[in-house]
């Protein structure tokens, strides 16, 4: 099956992203293949590569990189969302005048038509966080 | 199902105040709309707040989005549904909500309400009968 995941909560608070990491290595597992995860709300906070966990606490955002890399997924941070919370890439640092950006590796910045998208070409879209 | 086309339903079940989910939720609503997809709408719980007419957000400050839910028909966004059930609950009618309205190509641009109260039951039906579910 093509699944599209929505991940709109961030790390920590919510168990939303945790769920829905699972959610993919057992989907991958079972050989499903995962079309798109697309964060959104609070989600994209996801993507940000300065967060420093506890030693003895999983660090999530790393788990995500780790998980695209190995299974060359797409990982999508909705553009709207990330600017309102301070989420920026190079391109969009420059863009609009920031002096940093701190998107991790692995993780992209697209529009809402990626989720849009997604949601026509999957099979099922998951979405995790309310 | 003509290839290509799938039946989005977006459901609103918060407050437009207090979280920022029905702003959000706006704005997929509105980039969805150029995909031409088939578009429904669904307020229940909370949600039916949204379409409370007279709202603002002067004393909050935070940006005032209640026009653009009147702007929805001009985005080809006609299929409302509102949950009887939430409203009762809430002591709310549908004279409360905002009159949302759209021009029919079918019926030589006749203006018509988008809103339709419909029955929890009824919901359930709509929902099952979606393709695609994005809940806010």
């Amino acid at each position: 099956m093509k699944l599209g995941i929505v991940v709109n909560e961030g790390p920590y608070t919510h168990e939303a992203s945790d769920t829905a990491y699972n959610f993919a290595v057992a989907a991958l597992e079972k050989g499903h293949e995962i079309y798109r995860i697309f964060f959104y709300h609070d989600g994209v906070n996801n993507a940000t590569r300065l967060t420093v966990p506890p030693q003895d606490d999983r660090n999530i955002q790393q788990k995500w990189t780790e998980l695209q890399e190995k299974h060359d997924l797409d990982l999508v941070v909705c553009i709207a969302a990330a600017q309102r919370r301070g989420i920026l890439d190079e391109n969009e640092m420059k863009r609009q005048g920031k002096d940093a950006y701190n998107i991790a590796p692995g993780f992209r910045i697209s529009g809402l038509g990626q989720l849009i998208e997604a949601g026509i070409q999957c099979d099922r879209l998951v979405t995790f966080g309310d | 199902m003509s290839e290509g086309v799938k039946k989005f339903l977006y459901v609103n079940r918060k407050a437009p105040h207090g979280t920022i989910y029905a702003l959000e939720a706006l704005e997929v609503v509105l980039i969805g709309a150029a995909f031409e997809q088939d578009v429904e709408l669904a307020f229940l719980d909370d949600g039916v707040f949204q379409l409370v007419k007279g709202w603002d957000t002067k004393d909050l400050g935070s940006k005032n989005f209640a026009p653009t839910y009147m702007a929805l028909g001009d985005f080809e966004v006609t299929k409302v549904f509102v949950e009887k059930e939430s409203l009762d609950e809430r002591g709310l009618t549908a004279d409360d909500l905002m009159e949302l309205m759209y021009e029919d190509e079918d019926d030589d641009w006749a203006e018509k309400p988008s809103i339709r109260i419909v029955s929890r039951e009824e919901m359930a039906r709509i929902m099952a009968a979606n393709d695609v579910i994005l809940s806010f």
